[in-house]
């Protein structure tokens, strides 16, 4: 599917991706056909519970989905300025194709700034080694460039922090590490897998400053992976909601906040703690959790959690994306026709 | 740093002063001394001593002497470097020992080499196609090694040998150099004959090894350093070999330390076995006889070599671990 190149044209179009894990015990469909596009300069948030297959999906787009997970089916088209677009999903993981999109046009930061670092070489080492992967650069030049990167993300004194090793920064430190070695080579699309949830909150706020600021010098499209509401609210353009490795709703970001409509973000919303919350009042959760991924539910997979379930409706059919105003999206048998 | 060397340096010749004192005390510790072995083993062939021989003797090596007395005059010589005569030759330990130390230290050495050049990348093999075929057929050969005491498998090699080839693989030297002096034909058929007791010895640690560094490098394979390095689109094996496999290897050089006595005292069977011309078959014979400066020369040489590796092999890992070196300073 080859759409018009125009302005404002998505640089990354995920459709119908679909990652399996094909174990002893059955398949784990931990991304069972998501769809979601991403914009150069906007911020697409994708929130959900951990094991929603938020984090398999950014791996799916850089095909580093550890085994056994498979990408079965669905297109991951990459658009480069003049260039055809490139469906990755039909790349061979290790393939010199795929490898040149990894780190060079897509970019990953994770969640643990810790150990997402070896231990045994320096951060100067390892930021160089991803500018040496994607360009001609001389040591000398690929040195002089990670300078230039760690004093962009806020590193003080990056002349000398160039040769300390992970293990002597701070974790807020760290991070801004990663944020500079992802930017190693100019990517166009970078995702955030989590960048804040290993931080404390004046850290988080700084680094979530960082990317946006990022952002707009570099005209960076952002996929911006968490399960944090708030973090969500602050930094996203667009919202995909997922749940059991399919996004159930999708919109704008004030749509999402100011008038959800699949019931499972709405409880996501009502489990944000709020400053004006009288005190001493119990936070609202969400009742149940995760089904095994052995023992999905038939029909809608969140209808054993959902508060509108409608018996012999939502148990019976999957609910199909029913699209709505400013390509908005909802999965949920509340709107539209019902089995 | 130079505090950290300092201080390992110390404790590590403490640790030899230690191993001196319980080398010399376990030599002591059967009942009897040389003497009493000596007359029994004379009275075996016939002949007998007179208590008066007896008492002569015992005042010429100083037996009747409390054990602390006979510790300090032998300590203070052997820091001399005279490491006294032995009683059952009759000649100084250093030229009874002559060259069968470093012969053992050659034969441990191949071993050693030979043990990290197969574990090394069949370990990595292993882990990185884990359950594959191939995994299985090194686990099941490696579990065999282990299973196997390597003195078998030695008489197992020389019979196949001297059946199928004709071959007597005993001993480290051919015959017309076995007496002969040191020249480059003695080296080279030396050479020739250090395989076969290297790989014998060898098996055992390798299939230990495999596993180890099997085991290391699937925990390190699915740490999220692996993703990012991916991420950043390196081609897969300098993926693995840059980050993963470097991260295994520290625990996996360590091992040194304790592979090193372990091969010294499995040489010891073998070499007997094998007839090599190693200080192993000297010292089971020199416990026997209750040659005490012979024996406690030779566990005392042994173990001062092996408090040596692991300080070497302590300075090794400070050197590599990134992380050790920073924490000294």
């Amino acid at each position: 599917m080859v759409e018009p190149r125009a302005p404002g044209s998505p640089i990354l179009s995920v459709r119908d991706l679909k990652t399996y894990f094909q174990l002893d015990e059955g398949i784990v469909r931990a991304v069972d056909g998501v769809s979601f596009d991403v914009q150069a300069g906007r911020t697409l948030g994708i929130v959900g519970e951990s094991g929603c297959g938020k984090s398999i999906t950014a791996r799916s787009i850089l095909g580093i989905v550890d085994k056994p997970g498979r990408i079965v089916g669905g297109e991951i088209w990459l658009r480069r300025g003049a260039d055809q677009p490139v469906d990755l999903a039909t790349l061979p993981a290790n393939s010199a194709a795929m490898r040149a999109v990894r780190g060079k046009e897509i970019a990953l930061i994770f969640q643990e700034p810790m150990a997402s670092f070896s231990h045994y070489y320096t951060v100067g080492n390892q930021i160089i080694e991803a500018i040496r992967e994607h360009s001609d650069a001389t040591p000398r030049q690929a040195r002089d460039r990670a300078i230039a990167l760690l004093d962009t993300v806020g590193v003080p004194q990056p002349e000398r922090r160039i040769d300390e090793y992970p293990f002597q920064l701070s974790g807020g430190l760290r991070q801004r590490v990663m944020i500079a070695m992802a930017l190693a080579c100019d990517p166009r699309v970078l995702i955030a897998d989590e960048p804040t949830t290993a931080l404390d909150v004046t850290t988080q706020a700084q680094i979530l400053d960082l990317l946006r600021g990022l952002q707009q010098q570099r005209g960076l499209a952002l996929i911006l992976i968490t399960h944090d509401m708030g973090v969500i609210a602050e930094m996203a353009d667009d919202v995909v909601v997922m749940y059991l490795g399919r996004a159930v709703e999708k919109g704008k970001v004030d749509a999402i906040f100011h008038a959800p409509r699949h019931p499972y973000t709405r409880a996501l919303l009502r489990s944000i703690p709020s400053i004006m919350a009288a005190p001493r009042t119990k936070l609202a959760t969400l009742g149940g959790s995760i089904p095994h991924p052995f023992n999905r539910p038939a029909g809608c997979p969140f209808h054993p959690r959902c508060d509108a379930f409608m018996t012999g409706v939502c148990d019976r059919a999957v609910p199909a994306a029913l699209a709505g105003p400013d390509g908005s999206e909802v999965s949920c048998f509340l709107y539209g026709e019902r089995p | 740093m130079l505090a950290f060397t300092v201080r390992r340096l110390l404790l590590a010749i403490l640790t030899i002063w230690v191993i001196s004192v319980l080398a010399f005390a376990i030599i002591q510790l059967p009942p009897g001394d040389f003497v009493t072995a000596y007359i029994a083993q004379l009275s075996a062939s016939g002949a007998s001593v007179s208590e008066a021989e007896a008492v002569s003797l015992r005042e010429l090596y100083g037996l009747g002497q409390p054990f602390y007395v006979q510790y300090a005059k032998w300590i203070v010589r052997v820091i001399a470097g005279d490491f006294g005569v032995s009683m059952e030759w009759n000649r100084p330990v250093g030229e009874v020992i002559g060259d069968r130390l470093w012969l053992t230290m050659l034969i441990s050495f191949a071993a050693l080499i030979l043990i990290w050049g197969l574990a090394l990348p069949i370990g990595i093999y292993s882990a990185v196609r884990q359950y594959s075929i191939g995994d299985y057929l090194f686990t099941l050969i490696g579990f065999i090694g282990l299973a196997v005491p390597n003195f078998l498998l030695a008489l197992v090699v020389m019979y196949l040998s001297f059946r199928f080839f004709g071959a007597n693989v005993g001993g480290l030297f051919s015959s017309e150099y076995e007496l002969a002096g040191w020249s480059w034909d003695k080296v080279v058929d030396l050479i020739k004959h250090l395989p076969l007791p290297a790989i014998i010895l060898a098996l055992g640690g390798t299939a230990q090894l495999i596993r180890i560094m099997r085991a290391n490098l699937l925990d390190e394979l699915r740490r999220p350093y692996v993703v990012t390095a991916r991420a950043k689109g390196i081609p897969e094996y300098r993926v693995i070999l840059k980050y993963p496999v470097r991260a295994a290897l520290n625990p996996f050089a360590s091992t040194v330390a304790y592979l090193f006595p372990y091969l010294v005292s499995g040489s010891v069977i073998i070499s007997i076995v094998l007839s090599l011309p190693t200080v192993g078959p000297l010292l089971v014979r020199s416990l026997i006889s209750q040659d005490m400066f012979l024996a406690g020369t030779i566990v005392l040489l042994l173990g001062a070599l092996t408090v040596v590796g692991t300080f070497i092999s302590d300075l090794v890992l400070m050197w590599v671990d990134p992380r050790i070196r920073h924490q000294l300073d």
